[in-house]
């Protein structure tokens, strides 16, 4: 088959060519390729261990949710939308809290979209027009291989027609893969992007003066050649990543870094775009949203949607011991939350419904396998640039896809509620 | 099976004016007497109450990235809580409304069709999921094409033949209703930071001008038959003097000619009805604008009338938004696309006291008021122009010329001297109000079976507790205002979705597409498409939308 879309990492590849024979993909990067490979699965539904049918499984777990005073149902930016928009729905009729990965993860973007919009494009345009492209705290050559090659440093473009029509710039904490490819890298001390964002925009507004000779181990003679750059790029993209929003000033870099861009756009043409990372870590943002309102860290207990990072997002919840039961969807919090919150989980029941065994299988009392998005099951997901594609179903699988096994809990809530 | 029972009836497509009659309703349609069986009826008394179709929206945003990324960018907006979850979904939302508040306060109005007015091609999944998210409603949507590199290359070319295949391609992919047009060159122009600035400018990098992409639009889309016109947002957005730039791309349609409906629809025109030459000097052309209307028979217009309060600009004219970003130095999102189009999207606030936003309102009426009633449909542009919730404000606006002198004193007096609305006698009758919100923006859309009560029609049906033989729309505008904002009873599909404005049943409307398919030759064209196909981020394969993933599409064949 051609034309795969790729379920790994937020690039989405959409020109993979699967053999059905070999069972494998071609075209994809090693990420890819291991997702599309045969992997250890979970066999079938369990309950404390016990392995049972997919409605018993379904039946206890809907006990479960009704029951609790506040669930928690957390993950969603591994499966297709059209299972989040019944995640969404599940919490609002459970009085629940509804939160996925962002909230450890790019959350920070959105909160510096609430203070200054985010002036954006998409990976097109990147590719078309951008003759220069800084890639700041993301490293694509390690955590999305395909991007450069797709998208935003050899993409052959309209406008910019190869890899030497286009600087490519590199600021981060280290000198990562993608570095070395770089023409130009800025290496900078762990926590100063903000500040650095801030020089940048004093050069560029005309006052460099109040610029002191280095900012976070970066020259200023260095800062005025990066602001050259940036101020004579006819279409320039700042493709950011957990680097900017993971260190001190998280939320505050990001609204600098945008900033900066209003300030560009002033005089020439600039974007700055999220590298996001799952593959639909955008859809499971972008239907709550449609849906209730907000992207993330959304509690329903009062019956009408609220938003409240600090109170209502995963960790937060846990951490305060605020939830009862924990629906947990295609995401494996054990894994990567802080230990005080995996403590919690610990104690609650939790539901887990993925395709794979994980860290947070080990914890769970019921578990639900379901098929892969984009291989056994069809869907929608959003690239990181909110370009919507239609994941396809490739094999046959007798494994519930994730739509279905929430279907199926969603009918059984609405009937307990009435 | 529905008997509505001696209610007051106004039906302007079918001349009917204030008549007493009873309407039938048998599987979701509007049926003679004869085919009913009175016995099984379900029976509403309608007796001293006005009976008219649901009403239809033609231009709002209700669907996509734009009102999405509004939505993300702005949780205030949604503190205001519509209701708790329970039988129905929680809604929530200020001006921007979540996709079930979009569907219920539709509905809680009378109003059951709605139009989303633009999506990239390349997003058009995306706003099709929102739409089958929204309850209660009808609905479609226009995909953009007045930026489009493949547009431009066969304008170029002067290919008609390709461009109707391009559109005939394109609208069937995107799973669309029409041709929608936003700020034509201009766009493409802020990929360079640019703008155009008059209908002649030359596109950067192509050989078209702004009037060249709306004429052969135009062209290709009459050549196709479409059910509607090409939908076309000005260029020159938002911008003092603006007005003759208007009234030239309105010109345009000479020459064209169609039977059933206008050849050119010109949108939310109070945003490009703007005379002088800076904000100093700022004042209303839309008199001139009405003239030029007035005096063709092949152009219609809405009205994008500003409400005071909160709004939010979200709109394809992604250089329009960066100016006024700039100039009201507020939060500001913009979405290149690939090579398609942009967008962005700014908050703002109309208010009272502030010259500017008092001339544009009152310009919105003016439009209304000048304009016959047969060629202007009422819209807010939701949510640019603010809230669609505020409809019966402005129907009853335009039926009162008390009610404007009142409102009138409340605002800037810089409208006294900067628009001619302190001096419009005009009030429209109930009849023409029905008809802007009704019949004309059905027919402007090319809907047979929107916007009407005669047999065949669909069953949107609008039952309000307002007795039009004892009401005096003059002075009553209070108690016409409120029998609008809640209709007693909204019939969707022939069955009741709303009582008192209370939500009773929650029901998923269709989603209409056009497919042109077999007026064209595709192969023209599609050597082009996977040519330039190169220059999109994803495979030609992967593009569009296919009719069964969506809720309940419903497709309309143009042969």
């Amino acid at each position: 088959m051609q034309d795969i879309v790729c379920t790994f990492c937020g690039s989405v590849c959409d020109d993979g060519e699967y053999d059905l024979k070999k069972k494998s993909v071609k075209k994809f990067c090693k990420l890819g390729s291991s997702k599309f490979a045969e992997k250890e699965r979970i066999k079938a539904p369990m309950i404390d261990g016990k392995e049972v049918s997919y409605e018993e499984a379904i039946d206890k777990a809907v006990e479960i949710l009704v029951n609790a005073k506040r669930p928690l149902l957390y993950g969603w930016a591994s499966t297709a939308n059209e299972a989040i928009r019944l995640g969404v729905i599940l919490a609002e009729k459970l009085g629940g809290v509804y939160d996925q990965c962002a909230s450890v993860c790019h959350a920070p973007g959105t909160l510096a979209t609430i203070e200054e919009g985010i002036p954006g494009g998409t990976l097109g345009s990147v590719k078309n027009r951008a003759d220069v492209v800084v890639f700041w705290g993301s490293n694509p050559m390690e955590a999305h291989p395909r991007h450069g090659m797709r998208y935003s440093i050899s993409a052959k473009g309209l406008l910019v027609k190869d890899r030497k029509q286009r600087k490519v710039i590199v600021v981060d904490v280290r000198p990562t893969k993608t570095a070395k490819i770089a023409d130009i890298f800025i290496q900078i001390k762990p926590g100063y992007d903000y500040a650095i964002f801030s020089a940048l925009r004093a050069i560029i507004s005309g006052n460099a003066d109040a610029v002191p000779s280095e900012v976070g181990g970066v020259a200023k003679e260095k800062l005025i050649e990066l602001a050259d750059i940036m101020k004579n790029a006819k279409y320039g993209a700042i493709l950011y990543g957990l680097g900017v929003t993971q260190s001190r000033g998280r939320d505050r870099n990001v609204e600098n870094a945008i900033k900066l861009v209003q300030l560009l756009n002033r005089t020439t043409r600039w974007i700055i775009w999220p590298m996001r990372g799952h593959y639909n870590v955008v859809g499971a943002g972008e239907v709550p949203a449609w849906e209730v309102g907000y992207q993330y860290a959304i509690d329903f207990s009062r019956g009408y949607p609220r938003f409240s990072p600090a109170e209502f997002s995963a960790v937060e919840v846990l951490k305060r011991r605020d939830c009862d039961a924990a629906l947990i969807v295609a995401s494996d919090p054990v894994a990567h939350f802080p230990r005080i919150a995996v403590q919690h989980l610990k104690r609650i029941p939790v539901i887990q419904i993925d395709p794979y065994p994980n860290m947070t299988t080990l914890v769970a009392k019921i578990v639900i396998p379901s098929a892969v998005y984009g291989i056994e099951a069809e869907g929608t997901a959003y690239r990181m640039d909110c370009i919507p594609l239609r994941l396809k179903k490739i094999i046959e699988t007798n494994y519930w896809t994730d739509e279905k096994i929430l279907e199926e809990m969603l009918r059984r809530v609405e009937k307990f509620k009435g | 099976m529905l008997w509505i029972k001696n209610g007051i009836v106004v039906d302007p497509k079918n001349k009917i004016n204030l008549e007493k009659m009873d309407i039938f309703v048998k599987n979701g349609k509007i049926v003679p007497e004869s085919e009913i069986k009175k016995g099984d009826c379900r029976v509403i008394d309608a007796s001293g109450k006005l009976v008219v179709a649901g009403g239809v929206d033609m231009h709002a945003h209700i669907a996509g990235g734009k009102i999405n990324t509004g939505r993300t960018m702005r949780p205030e907006e949604m503190r205001v809580v519509r209701n708790i979850a329970g039988k129905f979904r929680a809604s929530v939302g200020r001006v921007l409304l979540t996709a079930p508040a979009i569907g219920y306060e539709y509905a809680k109005m009378g109003y059951t069709t709605s139009f989303e007015a633009a999506t990239p091609p390349v997003s058009s999944l995306h706003t099709h999921e929102e739409l089958d998210s929204i309850p209660m409603i009808d609905k479609a949507a226009l995909p953009v094409f007045g930026n489009w590199h493949l547009v431009f290359k066969c304008i170029e070319e002067k290919n008609i033949e390709k461009l109707k295949a391009l559109l005939a391609w394109a609208i069937e992919r995107s799973k669309g209703f029409g041709v929608k047009v936003v700020n034509p060159g201009g766009v493409e122009a802020w990929m360079y930071g640019g703008n155009v600035k008059n209908l002649d400018d030359q596109v950067p990098g192509f050989g078209v001008t702004p009037r060249e992409i709306i004429t052969w639009l135009i062209r290709a889309n009459e050549g196709l038959g479409l059910p509607h016109s090409v939908h076309l947002h000005c260029n020159n957005l938002g911008v003092p003097g603006n007005y003759q730039t208007t009234i030239e791309s309105i010109k345009l349609a000479k020459g064209f000619k169609n039977e059933k409906r206008q050849v050119l629809h010109v949108t939310h025109v109070q945003f490009n009805a703007y005379s002088g030459s800076s904000w100093r000097d700022f004042g209303s052309g839309a008199a001139e604008i009405a003239k030029v209307v007035n005096s063709m028979d092949n152009v219609t217009i809405d009205m994008g009338q500003p409400i005071f309060g909160h709004a939010t600009a979200m709109t394809g004219d992604a250089p329009f938004q960066f100016t006024l970003h700039k100039l009201l130095g507020a939060r500001w999102s913009n979405k290149d696309t690939e090579v398609e189009t942009g967008a962005g999207i700014v908050p703002i606030g109309y208010l009272p006291n502030n010259p500017v936003h008092a001339v544009q309102w009152a310009i919105g009426l003016e439009l209304g008021l000048l304009t016959e009633s047969d060629k202007v449909a009422l819209t807010t542009d939701y949510p640019n122009g603010g809230p669609f919730t505020e409809y019966p404000y402005i129907m009853a606006m335009l039926m009162s010329k008390k009610m404007r002198e009142g409102e009138l004193k409340k605002v800037h007096q810089y409208v006294q001297k900067a628009t001619n609305l302190p001096s419009i006698d005009v009030e429209k009758t109930l009849y023409e109000v029905i008809h802007m919100t009704r019949s004309l923006p059905a027919r402007i859309l090319g809907l047979e079976n929107k916007g009407h009560l005669g047999i065949g029609a669909d069953a949107d049906i609008a039952i309000y507790n307002l007795n039009p033989l004892e009401t005096d729309f003059s002075n009553e505008f209070e108690k016409v205002y409120k029998a609008f904002k809640v209709a007693e009873f909204t019939i969707k599909g022939g069955e009741v979705i709303v009582r008192n404005g209370e939500l009773l049943k929650e029901v998923y409307g269709r989603t209409f597409w056009v497919d042109a398919r077999k007026k064209v030759d595709l192969e023209v064209v599609m050597q082009d498409v996977k040519n330039y196909f190169q220059y999109y981020s994803l495979q030609l394969s992967n593009y569009g939308v296919e009719e069964r993933w969506l809720k309940k599409p419903e497709r309309l064949e143009v042969v």
